[in-house]
């Protein structure tokens, strides 16, 4: 027992903290590097990580394609559909103000799920865990659900290489040379346009690679990613906009206080991260990890 | 005679809806130095951005290297061998000194190895690690020229490089801009501070509402003296 909870019990919400805490973290870091170096905030990525979901399902159902080819072929088809927005559609709405980029991407959202819910229903589809991720182990204090414990490590895995793919390579400080000054970039030589197509893409193959990962978790439905895309935004602002590290620790961070919320305050559970949104915006408007602009 | 390395004719800018250049003519041989006087004000800074395509909204002719530039979009005007220092000298502080030297992709062939620019500007060497912005002014700008000398670039638009930065400083700047000279780079500069560019440059323009009021080479600089005196108000 601590501080009068089970041990099981806590360590459970902790694990389902950690989790969540993993999706938070994939798509808030695909949130922050298109907002990053597009200033579009894409409402649209709750959408894309439903498509990854989906993506998978239907290349199971459809073409017999196995979850671990899926992880990869979803996040290509869906950074592919976000590249053909990115070009024929949202690069069109830069020059004008920014909440055109939100308003088309809101709507790109309702009418990418709309049509699933069309085809599919409103209700959530079961996708089988892979054969090697299945059952658990003991841990000793608990049982270690074999599938989440990938989760965690793969989403850590995804997280690192594009934050090390950012930070410390050549297309990462071109990447990062064009969040502060597209122009002056794009004069030394640099095709800034296609940085934004490549950038929108990536972002949206990130939501895509949350999606597969989520779609033995959860179950795949059109609406799957409308409740969670809220909570994101929360992560994206407390950890502060465009920051990459910050969306990585705040997305962990604040699944894991959010299950412990589970543990000791249950009541509280659904709205912990939005009341530390509203004390982070009081005392460090610019988010845990932003630079004061 | 053979053809200027770059020539500007009746060249008009606009920022949305207001004329900025209204006819600007200049022209640079390969290897030469020139350098655009002026008050505030006048299109000096606007003239380089036009040329290097950064402002589009423009009319009239810009040939690079016998190349039409007009049409060219502005990733592939770098590529071209026109390279651009703005005033404001643009170092990026999410990157550190060497990546932001490393930044612009080599356009040519014969540009400057990172073991030379670290021999021309030892500070440069000694901070690569450290954050872009975290150097002084007058480090900026010796990063600021350094990245585009890398590249291979044949022409250099310098926006105000002495600006605001120590006379022992500006000696430096000058001390690199005859060396770049030496080795052949066409150099169009900006400059304020005349008595610094009587330094270096071959010839000179005067800038006067968006076009060129005047253009002698640095011999007549002397003979120049009252009206530039009057025309710059210093």
């Amino acid at each position: 027992m601590i501080f009068g909870v089970p041990v099981q019990a806590l360590m459970g919400q902790l694990l389902v903290g950690l989790i969540n805490g993993s999706f938070y973290a994939l798509l808030s870091l695909g949130l922050a590097v298109i907002f990053g170096l597009l200033r579009v905030i894409n409402f649209a990525h709750g959408a894309q990580y439903m498509l990854g979901a989906f993506v998978a399902l239907l290349l199971l159902t459809v073409g017999g394609v196995n979850y671990w080819f899926a992880l990869i072929l979803a996040p290509l088809f869906v950074g592919l559909f976000g590249a053909i927005v990115e070009r024929t559609m949202l690069s069109r709405l830069y020059k004008l103000d920014h909440l055109y980029g939100l308003l088309f991407t809101f709507g790109l959202a309702l009418a990418i799920e709309g049509t699933f819910r069309y085809f599919f229903g409103a209700s959530g589809k079961p996708y089988a865990a892979p054969a090697q991720l299945t059952g658990a182990v003991n841990l000793g204090f608990m049982f270690l659900p074999i599938y989440r414990g990938w989760v965690v490590i793969a989403s850590l895995i995804v997280c690192f290489a594009v934050w090390f793919m950012i930070e410390k390579t050549r297309l990462g400080a071109y990447l990062r040379a064009a969040t502060e000054n597209p122009v002056l970039v794009q004069s030394f030589g640099i095709n800034v346009p296609l940085l934004l197509t490549l950038t929108y893409a990536l972002g949206a193959g990130l939501a895509a690679f949350a999606g597969v990962l989520a779609a033995p978790v959860y179950q795949v439905s059109p609406l799957m990613g409308t409740n969670l895309i809220i909570i994101v935004f929360a992560v994206v602002v407390v950890g502060g906009m465009g920051s990459i590290l910050g969306a990585i620790v705040t997305g962990y961070m604040l699944g894991v206080v959010e299950g412990l919320t589970k543990v000791f305050y249950p009541e509280a559970s659904n709205i912990v991260i939005f009341v530390i949104m509203a004390i982070v915006l009081i005392l460090r408007p610019a988010g845990l990890f932003g630079k004061d602009a | 005679m053979s053809a200027p390395l770059l020539e500007v004719a009746g060249l008009h800018a606009w920022y949305g809806e207001s004329h900025v250049l209204h006819g600007v003519d200049l022209h640079v041989d390969e290897g030469e130095m020139i350098c655009i006087l002026g008050r505030n004000g006048m299109g000096k800074t606007t003239t380089l951005r036009t040329i290097m395509g950064i402002l589009r909204k423009r009319q009239g002719a810009i040939r690079f290297a016998g190349r039409d530039m007009m049409s060219v979009p502005l990733h592939r005007t770098a590529r071209a061998g026109l390279g651009f220092v703005p005033e404001e000298r643009g170092i990026f502080a999410t990157l550190s000194v060497e990546e932001n030297l490393l930044l612009p992709p080599k356009v040519a062939e014969g540009g400057m190895s990172v073991e030379e620019i670290y021999a021309l500007f030892p500070n440069l060497k000694e901070r690569r690690n450290s954050q872009g912005t975290k150097l002084s002014g007058g480090e900026q700008q010796m990063l600021a020229m350094a990245r585009i000398l890398r590249t291979g670039a044949r022409c250099l638009l310098l926006d105000e490089p002495t600006e605001g930065l120590a006379p022992v400083i500006i000696n430096a700047i000058g001390e690199v801009l005859r060396k770049l000279k030496a080795r052949g780079m066409t150099v169009v500069l900006v400059e304020q501070n005349f008595r610094f560019a009587s330094k270096v440059a071959d010839r000179f323009y005067l800038m006067d509402h968006g076009r060129m009021a005047a253009e002698f080479p640095v011999a007549e600089l002397e003979a120049q003296m009252d009206m530039l005196h009057r025309e710059l108000g210093v």
